[in-house]
């Protein structure tokens, strides 16, 4: 096993590097991508140069409200809080969503039950769930869960539930021949069958859950992102507004890629094709 | 009764699947039929026969809607935890778990019998290794030739030691030359263990090359003919039995038409 492990232990480190690697080369080694946005700065600097700084600051201006957003203790503490709530969120709609998904996935009495109230509360607007969370609870927290929990649980479960139904019976049929209990059941083939979807569900639910996150701050929280572009919405602060926005845009991109590294480590077994790529 | 303690019998087993429409449909008829200790037979028969189904219910995957099953004197179906350990299956295709390396799929099912760690591995690289895949133990299935992925799938079942194989179309997907190498090493397996194997397949010729005995089955699946497959030493000879078989399913199929 010895030359398993070797392998195994190159291949993580390998991959990571990959990754990252090939991160770079989507930004450094692609001009169109590069070319649209500097073409896109420009026309903001330019249109800057004609309309009130309030409404369209300049590119300098920008920058400079993004450093101080990103450098100050105290800002820095409202993105932690921010993203303390998108974590803690997703975390509890996820442990819902998994055992909600494997349960339809493997009782069908569930699966008739659940099913179409999930599609259903799929079909319900995020910002339905904000008016609902500000009328039934009086906490902020509480409001952010419960949206989450709405906006994302369904999701999970969704998801989980697909990706439960998508491992081949001809997969269950070679094990169960082999007579193994139910825990070595889960643990040799559904788990690790429906590894792509817990993934592709994280992928999903990230983007989702920042910006429920941050509607549901505009309307009552006293801290965070979403607070702090109802400031500068507020005292018409535009550098701010945009600032706060593209803190969120890179903790977004951050995460995903973080993600993908996951990804790569733990779906090393598929193709090349098939795996994910950057 | 035939060679030795019946290792497996099937008696009057009828199995009925019912559509979601209330519609039924027969897969097998009325089939009994019984196999010795250290026997190799061969059951072939057409496309829709039933043979999946007999694998199956032999498997004790599938309850038969009537008839008894016995499996080294037990009902796979009933007493379905008996039989940890007791199979090694080779399936149509490998079902080799893509997330795992060829190493670990062969030791599957020693995880799943709880050998040690080590023992597990030095078995499985055992098996491997008599199946010529030494340089490919931490490959990945879609890294393998089908070929060698079906090797794989062979390691893996010879590697539980189980007492009875059960081979399902094990060679059919794979092109004629290599069909003909895995059906030698598989044969060659077999004869080393001198455990029972029950072969199910639609090729009368692979029938006739692994099977000491052979059953053919007709529609829905009932016995149509069951022999000791003749010498293999007479090329005609084999001919000549293989066109008799021919005809007796073609024979069969006109009847029912």
């Amino acid at each position: 096993m010895a030359s398993g492990v070797t392998r195994t232990e190159v291949a993580t480190s390998t991959e990571q590097g990959d990754a990252l690697a090939r991160a770079l080369s989507a930004l450094a080694g692609r001009k169109e991508p590069i070319t649209s946005f500097v073409v896109i700065l420009a026309v903001w600097q330019t249109v800057s140069f004609f309309v009130p700084s309030y409404l369209v600051p300049g590119i300098p201006a920008i920058v400079s409200s993004f450093w101080e957003v990103v450098s100050t203790p105290k800002y820095m503490q409202d993105i932690a809080i921010t993203v303390s709530r998108i974590f803690s969120g997703l975390f509890a709609a996820f442990i819902a969503g998994v055992m909600l998904g494997v349960a339809m996935g493997f009782t069908r009495a569930v699966e008739k039950y659940v099913l179409p109230v999930l599609h259903f509360i799929m079909g319900v607007p995020a910002l339905s769930w904000v008016i609902f969370a500000i009328i039934w609870f009086k906490h902020v927290e509480m409001r952010i869960t419960f949206i989450l929990l709405a906006g994302c649980l369904p999701n999970y479960a969704l998801i989980i539930h697909d990706g439960i139904k998508s491992i081949s019976k001809e997969y269950f049929d070679m094990l169960r021949a082999m007579r193994p209990s139910r825990g070595q059941l889960f643990t040799k083939l559904i788990l690790p069958g429906m590894l792509p979807a817990v993934l592709t569900s994280w992928k999903v639910n990230l983007g989702l859950a920042a910006r429920v996150v941050i509607v549901a701050e505009l309307v009552g929280a006293s801290k965070g992102i979403g607070n702090k572009l109802l400031l500068a919405q507020e005292l018409f602060d535009m550098p701010q507004a945009i600032a706060w926005t593209l803190v969120l845009v890179v903790f977004l991109l951050l995460t995903q890629f973080i993600l993908l590294l996951i990804e790569g480590r733990l779906l090393r077994w598929r193709p090349a094709k098939e795996g994910g790529t950057l | 009764m035939r060679d030795g303690y019946p290792v497996v019998q099937m008696g009057h087993v009828r199995q009925v699947y019912t559509s979601v429409d209330g519609g039924s449909f027969v897969a097998i008829d009325d089939l009994s039929l019984d196999v010795g200790t250290g026997e190799i037979v061969a059951i072939v028969g057409k496309t829709g026969c039933g043979k999946s189904t007999t694998f199956n219910l032999l498997l004790g995957l599938e309850a038969p809607t009537s008839g008894s099953i016995t499996v080294l004197g037990r009902d796979p179906f009933k007493d379905f935890n008996h039989f940890r350990s007791k199979f090694g299956v080779i399936f149509q295709s490998d079902r080799l778990l893509p997330w795992r390396t060829a190493l670990e799929n062969a030791r599957v099912g020693l995880e799943i019998l709880g050998y040690a760690k080590q023992e597990q591995t030095e078995l499985a690289t055992q098996w491997l290794h008599k199946l010529e895949l030494d340089g490919f133990t931490n490959a990945y299935p879609h890294e393998l030739s089908g070929g060698m992925r079906q090797r794989v799938g062979i390691a893996r079942a010879f590697c539980m030691n189980p007492e009875i194989f059960f081979a399902d179309e094990a060679f059919g997907h794979l092109d004629q030359s290599t069909a003909k190498r895995l059906r030698e090493v598989f044969l060659n397996l077999i004869g080393e263990t001198k455990k029972t194997c029950l072969l199910i397949t639609h090729n009368i010729h692979e029938a006739l090359e692994i099977g000491s005995r052979l059953i053919v089955l007709g529609k829905p699946s009932r016995v149509l003919y069951d022999v000791k497959t003749p010498s293999k030493t007479s090329r005609v000879e084999l001919a000549e039995f293989e066109d008799q078989i021919l005809d007796i399913i073609e024979k069969n199929e006109a009847v029912r038409d």
